[in-house]
């Protein structure tokens, strides 16, 4: 019998090694699978490479994988935000390293990995600074850079609904980068905030095939907290 | 000379008239966002967040936050009736594959045949960040720019080649300033409307090169 449901996020994240490139689902805090970050964080894979849209808020989840000096390269389209200070300053400092990538690029080139493209060509960033060194091509009187795919060892998501086949439902804007990250991944690990009994999710409202998912692990529901903007003493977005 | 400009209001319900019934629109970053408000009820204007949301309504009231349903400023936001979620690779496929009518963003600087640069200074203390504008500016069938005309230190922000780093080559269509509204045009900038009192003459003079 097929059981991707762990007995805990523990369990589910398993063993990463030291140089794996990490894929971390959400934009700002909407969508970080904090739980599985703080299991990666004990369990101390260092040498990472960590794929997100940005680079961590405040002190919490992505900021704190930085801060514990696990990461050695962030791949990410916007790192500075009003409370990325814990990247802010290891960046200035030459501590991470950052490939910075156009937001539409990233997430197809995680598509592509998931799909199993060799590598395309994207009209995004044609002429900028970002394209540099990069093979370029006209197709049809519009220009083109050559995009590779962005392959991780695991991915590590948040999902709302599952089941024991690893199917996933998302909740809201939460879903971003989740989809195309659980593809991309040789493993992927989901945290979801209800489990359903096979057949009980809406087969026209599984927006992730369990061929996507390898593990998933229930944590409770904590409402997502502002991030990425300035906010007051009781974090409230000001 | 004392300038009569347009106020940031001003500009922004004029941006907001100029979009047509029905478009699907990405407002940008900053003052972009404002023309959201302008929009008059009756019409049905798309709103595109690049997060994953089309149908996008205004911020919710005080306490009603949801911040798993947020815009591209992190902002906490609503969802209209008919609004959907989907993944960023259909987000972005949806700017890239030129689905989205209008895009209105910020600029450092644009150039008199579109080039945009609104992405970084190129200052070598600031942590460089991009997120989605690459891909809008080049994405969206139009894209219109909402900035003052003239930096803080008095320079044209409309220039004959930007200097600073590039966003999109040839991707800006209509530039909407606090003094004037242009079109980017391969033979240079057209004049569209200027605020009251301003002649071509007066424009040409702050610009530093000739415009149509």
């Amino acid at each position: 019998m097929i059981n991707k449901i762990a007995a805990s996020v523990a369990d589910a994240l398993g063993d990463v090694s030291d140089g794996a490139t990490v894929l971390i689902g959400g934009f700002g805090t909407a969508g970080i699978p904090n739980e599985l970050i703080d299991a990666l964080i004990a369990q101390g894979a260092r040498d990472l490479t960590v794929v997100n849209n940005n680079a961590g808020n405040g002190e919490q989840g992505l900021a704190a994988l930085l801060k514990s000096g696990q990461v050695r390269k962030m791949i990410c389209s916007f790192p500075r935000s009003a409370d990325s200070w814990v990247f802010d300053e290891l960046y200035r400092r030459g501590a991470v390293e950052l490939e910075l990538v156009p937001q539409g690029n990233l997430a197809e080139r995680l598509r592509a990995a998931g799909a199993g493209i060799g590598a395309f060509f994207s009209p995004t960033g044609y002429g900028t600074e970002l394209a540099q060194g990069k093979e370029t091509r006209e197709i049809g009187g519009r220009h083109y850079v050559l995009e590779h795919p962005i392959r991780g060892d695991v991915a590590l998501i948040r999902a709302e609904g599952g089941d024991r086949w690893g199917n996933l439902t998302y909740r809201k804007a939460a879903r971003n980068f989740g989809p195309v990250m659980a593809m991309a991944a040789a493993r992927t690990v989901a945290v979801v905030h209800r489990l359903a009994d096979l057949g009980s999710l809406d087969p026209e409202c599984i927006v992730t095939p369990g061929i996507f998912v390898d593990r998933i692990a229930l944590v409770e529901h904590v409402a997502t907290r502002a991030g990425g903007v300035r906010q007051d003493a009781k974090g409230r977005a000001a | 000379m004392k300038l009569a400009r347009r106020s940031k209001e001003e500009l922004a319900r004029l941006v907001a008239a100029d979009i047509p019934d029905g478009a699907y629109v990405n407002l940008g970053i900053g003052q972009p966002t404002t023309v959201a408000n302008h929009i008059v009820s009756g019409r049905e204007v798309i709103l595109h967040s690049e997060n994953g949301i089309l149908g996008m309504g205004p911020s919710p009231q005080p306490g009603e936050e949801d911040y798993d349903l947020i815009n591209a400023g992190k902002q906490a936001v609503t969802l209209l009736p008919g609004g959907a979620y989907f993944h960023h690779a259909d987000s972005f496929a949806m700017m890239r594959g030129g689905h989205l009518d209008i895009c209105v963003l910020g600029a450092f600087q644009v150039s008199e045949c579109g080039d945009l640069a609104n992405w970084s200074t190129g200052q070598p203390d600031a942590v460089p960040a991009v997120g989605g504008a690459m891909d809008l500016a080049i994405g969206a069938k139009q894209t219109w720019v909402m900035m003052d005309l003239l930096s803080r230190d008095g320079h044209s922000k409309l220039v004959r080649t930007c200097t600073y780093p590039l966003t999109g080559l040839r991707c800006v269509k209509r530039v909407y300033t606090d003094l004037a509204t242009f079109d980017c045009t391969s033979q240079g900038l057209r004049l569209v409307d200027a605020a009251a009192g301003l002649t071509a003459a007066d424009l040409s003079n702050l610009i530093g090169f000739a415009i149509r």
